[in-house]
């Protein structure tokens, strides 16, 4: 479903990614991985199109979507969670939701009607599945940081993608904070038939679930394969010794 | 157009640039560290010019006198400048930058009717201190000395604050501080104290600007207002927190200003403001400056 | 920046809610207070009245920009301006009719929002702030140049009336001067275009706008074309300052170049942000309270912009949410809720 190719980009002469290579099948859940600044929120980023990349292609089905606005890459049926928690602060848990739906829907337009009569269904079936049922009316900039990742997933949820791109979706959490976000993606996944990339620092959870693992180190992809694959092989445990 | 003509035109345009270059380098260097427009910065300056025309009453000084009221009106201003950072600015900072703007547009406010309140609206001066009085000829043109000096002052000016900026101690820890403030206070610097400092001696820059233009214009309301204006466009010319770019910034604009009237006259209102968007919708961070 | 509540951030009137206090027709009541004050008050009343009502519009129209999409611009008069000299240049110089005139002042103002917003919202939140003033500017340094059309620093005085004739058919209006019988129509213009802009600041397009101003970054992952959606606000609103400076310009007898300097973008983001900017009513409440207070200052003393200065920093160190912000939070401490 996605193609990668040689993917490049430097920052002031420090080559952030470099000549990266990655293919995701549809509904395969796959997981880069590698140590602080091995480059792989630089690479969600050039996939999503909140960077331009100096060479290489990202192909979604097929389709050439290099470099090009986020907003179409959303429209075109990838979500995103990030690395940091991005919400809308000031806005409710539902208008949260209700504010992807209205837009996937193509209501942005829409100057008349009253904004909060729409979707309220959709919105409410998507809290229920990512367990914030009961908080709708909580403002999102205050909720638990638990919360604000479960909503993080709901928005990226709320465009019907096909693919998630996942940016460390268990950054801060605790062991069974990190069990149930997990255990709850991979219920999703599975419902909705998604194909997920992943990043993570925690290595029991890439192991648990990720079908197939690229491991990136100073930019460069130095295993593609199987877990298993990946667990043996000498480079990957040479750059992780000392880390893990 | 006699060549005395034109080095005329080049000359007024230079003194009114290094005039508003000693203004404008105060503006900047707070915007570089602080990120905020100071739009109190021209009621600073206006402070400062009133302060010394009073010293000037007070003492009635001969000679000398002048420089030492310039001084004077400097460091009233900078205690000035001192007192309102620490009581109010500092509990801006974490807040939105539209509260600080507005916090400085609320001291140009204030300042510009205490100015009236205590000194009235009539136009005041003050006359150039003798040595500087008379003039020279260059070129075939007539140079009054003061402007010269003018002229001398802001060179000396940037290639001093260029010194002091590149090789000091002090230096560095401001540059730092443009930079990248959280990493500096991580480190232990007492960022408070830096930014206080860059503040006053901002203010100190502003007030013996305006305390050193009296000679050559008179003291008004609104000459806050007037001023900071310029000083806006010069810092948006050059790049704001660049002290080169002020530096050229100052002198294009000085220069555009002096030739731009020639060619046409209602010029200057207009073109100002047009170079101003054309500068930001091209190359918003100005001639010099980084992008943010 | 502000408080937080539970009710929907667009939206929120006080007392929101199935509570006794949200089923009283507040601006129903308002607008019929209003449209009694020729028959009130004195002259001056309703001199009050209507400069409050057209500064209300052109803040409310500046919230759109400031409170609901998060777009600081410093430079809003110049919709205002144009509109007025549009209206007022149509109507004096051109004789055309208020019906032509007025449409064609928002037209004018929205046209210029176009084009300069096309370039501003390009630019970051800095860059935009400046940017907005420097147009700004160049529209003042065009109505205080162009004498052949804007009449230069002498202005257009002795804007017309527009022909109320109309007016002498509606039972009542026939007796009343020609001054408050244009006062009513600025009413209920005024209440329309407020009407419609609460529309649209509760509308799913009105939602998006709050979504780019919350967080620009995820606007464009749910699928929001940032730049399109920040332009049509500022279109929007540009043509709605266009309205209220139309109305100006009649309502003082003339459109001068002053209209359009800086100090009135800056006056009229304070009544917005006095009035409380996370509320659609907030502004309309820091118009009243600005000309109220500047109309009963300016009878003391000259020294108005000190106080406007000192208002101001009471509004930044103590009420950051404005007067509808305070009040808010004293109606919730007074119903007992519980902040989450």
């Amino acid at each position: 479903m996605l193609e990668v190719a040689g993917l490049s980009k430097s920052f002031a002469g420090f080559r952030a990614v470099s000549d990266v290579s990655l293919t995701v099948e549809t509904q395969q859940i796959a997981a880069v991985i590698g140590p602080n600044g091995a480059g792989k929120s630089t690479l969600f980023n050039l996939i999503t199109g909140h960077l331009q990349p100096d060479s290489g292609t990202v192909r979604l089905d097929g389709r050439d979507i290099t470099g090009a606005a986020p907003y179409r890459i959303c429209g075109m049926g990838i979500g995103r969670s990030f690395q940091r928690t991005n919400i809308f602060s000031r806005l409710t848990v539902f208008e949260n939701l209700q504010a992807a739906y209205l837009v996937h829907h193509g209501r942005g337009l829409d100057f008349w009607s009253r904004a909060e009569s729409f979707y309220r269904d959709e919105t409410a079936a998507l809290l229920a599945s990512i367990g914030l049922q009961g908080q709708e009316n909580a403002v999102a900039g205050t909720l638990s940081y638990g919360n604000q990742k479960q909503l993080e997933l709901g928005l990226a949820l709320a465009s019907d993608p096909a693919m998630l791109l996942l940016d460390e979706p268990t950054a801060g959490m605790s062991a069974t904070e990190t069990h149930d976000t997990i255990r709850l993606i991979e219920k999703i996944a599975g419902e909705r038939a998604l194909t997920l990339l992943f990043t993570e620092h925690d290595m029991d959870v890439v192991f648990s679930i990720a079908q197939k693992i690229a491991v990136l180190h100073q930019g460069q992809v130095i295993a593609d394969g199987a877990p298993a694959e990946v667990r043996a092989d000498p480079t990957v445990r040479r750059v992780y010794l000392g880390e893990h | 157009m006699a060549p005395s003509f034109l080095f005329s035109q080049f000359m007024g345009g230079l003194t009114t640039a290094m005039f508003l270059f000693l203004i404008a380098s105060g503006l900047s260097l707070v915007f570089g560290i602080m990120r905020v427009i100071n739009f109190a910065h021209g009621s600073f300056y206006m402070i400062g010019a009133y302060l010394a025309w009073q010293m000037v009453q007070w003492v009635h000084p001969a000679g000398a006198g002048f420089w030492i009221a310039a001084l004077f009106a400097a460091s009233g201003v900078a205690v000035m400048g001192a007192v309102i950072e620490r009581l109010f600015f500092r509990s801006l900072y974490g807040r939105e930058e539209l509260y600080q703007l507005l916090f400085t547009y609320a001291l140009v406010l204030i300042l510009g009717d205490a100015a009236k309140f205590v000194w009235g609206t009539q136009q005041l001066s003050v006359s150039t201190p003798p040595v500087l009085a008379g003039s020279v000829q260059i070129f075939g043109s007539t140079q009054p000395l003061y402007s010269l000096f003018m002229i001398a002052l802001g060179p000396a000016i940037a290639f001093g604050g260029w010194l002091v900026l590149n090789r000091s101690g002090v230096g560095r820890m401001v540059r730092a501080a443009q930079m990248d403030r959280e990493m500096l206070d991580a480190l232990g610097a007492n960022v408070g104290t830096i930014y206080t400092g860059m503040f006053v001696f901002s203010s100190f820059l502003a007030g013996l600007s305006g305390a050193l233009v009296t000679p050559i214009q008179s003291i008004v309301p609104g000459m806050d207002v007037l001023i900071i204006v310029q000083a806006f466009i010069v810092v948006v010319i050059g790049g704001m927190g660049s002290f080169w770019g002020t530096f050229w910034g100052s002198v294009i604009y000085g220069e555009v200003l002096s030739f731009g009237i020639l060619i046409f006259p209602g010029f200057s209102l207009f073109s100002v403001f047009a170079l101003m968007a054309v500068i930001l919708i091209v190359r918003p961070w100005g001639l010099f400056g980084r992008p943010l | 920046m502000t408080i937080e509540t539970a009710t929907p951030a667009n939206s929120r009137v006080i007392g929101s809610g199935s509570s006794p206090m949200s089923r009283i027709p507040w601006t129903l009541i308002v607008f019929v207070v209003a449209c009694t004050v020729p028959w009130l008050g004195s002259r001056y009343n309703t001199f009050l009245a209507e400069q409050i009502a057209i500064d209300a519009l052109f803040a409310v129209s500046l919230n759109l920009l400031l409170g609901t999409t998060g777009l600081v611009s410093f430079g809003h008069v110049a919709y205002f301006g144009v509109g007025a000299y549009v209206c007022g240049i149509l109507m004096k110089t051109y004789d055309l009719p208020f019906i032509i005139a007025f449409p064609a002042a928002g037209l004018g103002a929205g046209l210029f929002a176009l084009v300069s917003g096309f370039f501003c919202v390009r630019l970051i939140k800095l860059y935009f702030a400046m940017l907005t003033l420097a147009f700004s500017q160049i529209i003042w340094a065009i109505a205080y140049k162009w004498n052949d059309v804007t009449g230069g620093d002498q202005g257009l005085p002795d804007v017309p009336f527009p022909n109320l004739d109309w007016m002498t058919a509606i039972p009542g209006l026939g007796s009343l001067k020609t001054s408050d019988q244009f006062y009513l129509l600025t009413i209920v213009l005024i209440a329309v275009s407020l009407a419609v802009l609460h529309r649209v600041v509760r509308s799913p397009f009105g939602r998006v706008l709050t979504t780019i101003r919350d967080n620009p970054e995820r606007a464009a992952f749910i699928g929001v074309n940032v730049r399109a959606y920040q332009l049509a606000a500022f279109v929007v609103a540009g043509t709605f300052a266009g309205f209220a400076g139309a109305l100006y310009g009649i309502f003082s007898r003339g459109v001068f170049a002053d209209y359009v300097f800086w100090s009135k973008s800056a006056e009229v983001m304070i009544m917005t942000i006095l009035g409380g900017m996370d509320y659609f009513w907030g502004p309309p409440v820091g118009a009243l309270a600005i000309v109220w207070l500047n109309q009963e200052v300016t009878d003391y003393t000259e020294y108005w912009p000190f106080v406007l200065g000192v208002i101001l920093l009471v509004l930044l160190f103590v009420f950051p949410g404005g007067i509808v912000g305070g009040l808010d939070l004293l109606w919730k401490r007074a119903r007992g809720w519980h902040r989450a």
